[in-house]
């Protein structure tokens, strides 16, 4: 991160709410312009409220929340210069798609032409030229999130939040307009993008950076790999990966795993010179069939082109991945064998002890 | 189902049908027989049963001491009726978006009691109310007067703006608000810009029922007015005295059903081209 003047920082310090849903404690993080940041976590970690608290719309009650060294948690909503996207498909009925993209510049105070012409190429962009007439309800849902994001964008907001954009939308529409965001996105490179999703794969798809939330808290934030690679505890792990990752208890003795009756030898470097009970992170693609270990089929699942298979090992229930359909049957034993290098291992109370 | 559903469907709304439109055929009837032919029993069909005679329609409109004065009691009530009804529904929409969109506490008192208030007023028997707000107007020499009739009214009105609007508003998703104020609107702006022009829908549905219940009031028109100011349902049963007009009366209650037939019709129209049925998902 090179010192740059241009750039805008978003700080937040100790910032928490109180909130009949959802609480957020103590969030510390910084952000900086020109970035996409990504939050991921699951439905009531908190992170519509946190979209909420950066536009004003819920309160802080402790902190603070700081733009380019300006006390946001002073201004009124109207006055952030924030931009949103809603999950839920939020146009004005009432008016045209074309009035609806100029609205917001209307309120700016550009003039009706000026602001047409905006809105006209932000709609070109999103892929809705020819639509400027209709009214929203007559749009599907794609082409009214379409028509929410045109008008966020249009803005170039300082901050442009979007709150699961693509959640209410079908398979196909969604990855076709995951695949346009970077594009749509680079509209809006002065500002700093906050998209929050409950997916790991968008989330490291899209993001320069992510941050990972659980309950109201930030529980990490760095690049994408990083976090997917070195996931800093076992909360985190269980987000970064879909299906997600296992974990299982194992038995730390002189500088040897126990899982189970199998005996992991570690070496190399760090040492790790602890004794007892630890967390055993299983990626499901460390798992693969054939090997020396015995596992009990629980249930499997196809996913498109993939097998998911929940096993029932001596050490306790994991998942593996399998490309391609396979057939298991429940109850059915087979042999299995576990990638020993890609195991994450955590303290018994959730932190990463894995240095690689 | 199929064909004998139908059949009964029809036969069911055949009845209902003349349920509904014959005591309308009856004043329209009665309202072109003279005093004979009222008196003579059950005649419908003019000219073949009865001689038809236009009295009963002029003598609303004659002046002297035969004519029955219409036009005053109708304007009257006309404004009484718009005036309350468009201050309850400013008022009353006002005071439904406070509700459904922020939370008030004062004590124990919370929005949903706040709402209670307003319905409650309209619990009441309206014998209750009757003594206060006559010696309320007398207080403020509003007996009698238009004035006076257009207070009371709006208290009457208010609540039914409130409860209306407030449901409604209740079905217009509060990020729309919050959209607007994003992109750069005033709460209040967000409220006139966005959320009332969404609003048609609720708003004449709140004001049809403000013109019902306005226009067809007897209870409080017949105890706060003396000679003075005149409503039409008092006028119309001013009529009823030793020798009663029958063809004047019919004559006068349909010309006092009209104003809310044709609002009827027209809303009805306008609802039923979707142009008010405008749906939130």
């Amino acid at each position: 991160m090179q010192e740059d003047s241009v750039n805008v920082m978003l700080v937040l310090k100790n910032l928490s709410t109180v909130d009949r849903k959802r609480s957020l404690s103590n969030l510390n993080v910084e952000l900086e312009s020109g970035k996409i940041y990504t939050i991921l976590g699951r439905t009531g970690a908190g992170k519509t409220e946190l979209l909420r608290t950066l536009m004003g719309l819920d309160m802080i009650t402790s902190g603070s929340l700081e733009l380019d060294g300006q006390d946001l948690a002073r201004l009124p909503v109207r006055k952030r210069e924030m931009s949103m996207v809603y999950q839920q498909f939020i146009n004005y009925p009432h008016l045209s798609v074309l009035q609806n993209v100029a609205f917001p510049l209307r309120r700016q105070g550009h003039s009706v032409e000026g602001a047409n012409e905006h809105a006209i190429s932000a709609l070109t962009l999103v892929g809705l030229s020819g639509f400027e007439d209709r009214m929203p309800r007559e749009l599907s849902g794609g082409q009214q999130q379409r028509v929410a994001i045109a008008r966020a964008i249009v803005k170039r907001a300082r901050i442009l939040l979007m709150d699961e954009p693509l959640a209410n939308l079908d398979y196909k529409l969604r990855e076709k307009l995951r695949e346009e965001f970077p594009r749509l996105l680079a509209e809006n490179t002065d500002g700093i993008i906050i998209y929050t999703t409950t997916e790991p794969a968008e989330a490291m798809q899209l993001g320069d950076e992510m941050i990972v939330m659980h309950e109201g808290q930030i529980l990490t934030k760095g690049a994408p790999e990083q976090i997917f690679e070195v996931p800093a505890s076992v909360e985190v792990a269980k987000l970064i990966s879909d299906p997600p990752v296992s974990i299982v208890k194992g038995e730390f003795v002189d500088g040897q795993l126990v899982l189970g009756k199998k005996t992991i030898e570690f070496s190399g470097e760090p040492e790790i010179t602890l004794n007892g009970t630890i967390q055993v992170g299983i990626r499901p693609d460390a798992l693969s069939v054939g090997g020396d270990t015995v596992a009990e089929v629980i249930l499997s699942e196809f996913s498109g082109s993939d097998t998911i298979v929940h096993l029932s090992l001596e050490f306790g229930p994991a998942v593996m991945l399998v490309e391609g359909i396979h057939e298991f049957k429940p109850d059915q034993s087979i042999s299995v064998s576990l990638d020993t290098s890609r195991l994450l291992l955590f303290t018994a109370d959730g932190k990463n002890i894995t240095e690689r | 189902m199929g064909r004998s559903y139908n059949i009964i469907k029809y036969c069911c709304l055949m009845v209902w049908t003349i349920f509904v439109v014959f005591p309308f055929l009856w004043a329209l009837s009665t309202s072109f027989k003279d005093a004979n032919a009222v008196t003579s029993g059950a005649r419908y069909i003019p000219w073949i049963e009865f001689e038809p005679s236009v009295q009963g329609w002029t003598s609303l409109f004659a002046s002297g001491s035969q004519g029955i004065n219409i036009v005053t009691p109708f304007l009257n009530s006309a404004s009484v009726t718009l005036l309350a009804s468009i201050i309850s529904l400013g008022l009353g929409t006002l005071a439904a978006y406070g509700l459904s969109r922020f939370s008030y506490k004062v004590g124990f008192v919370k929005n949903s009691d706040i709402t209670f208030f307003f319905i409650s007023q309209r619990i009441m028997p309206p014998i209750v109310l009757a003594i206060p707000f006559f010696l309320m107007l007398k207080e403020i020499h509003a007996l009698d007067t238009i004035l006076g009739l257009v207070i009371v009214y709006v208290a009457l009105l208010l609540p039914i703006a409130v409860w209306v609007m407030t449901d409604f508003f209740a079905s217009i998703p509060k990020e729309l608000d919050e959209m607007a104020m994003i992109d750069g609107c005033t709460p209040i702006g967000a409220f006139f810009r966005v959320v009332l022009p969404n609003s048609t829908a609720g708003l004449v549905v709140a004001g049809m029922f403000c013109l019902i219940f306005g226009w067809n009031d007897f209870f409080f028109a017949f105890i706060l007015t003396f000679t003075e100011t005149q409503l039409l349902p008092v006028a119309i049963v001013s009529l009823n005295s030793s020798v009663t007009p029958w063809w004047s009366l019919s004559a006068f209650a349909l010309i006092s059903v009209t104003p809310l037939a044709l609002i009827a019709i027209v809303v009805e129209r306008f609802m039923s081209r979707g142009s008010l049925a405008r749906g939130f998902s």
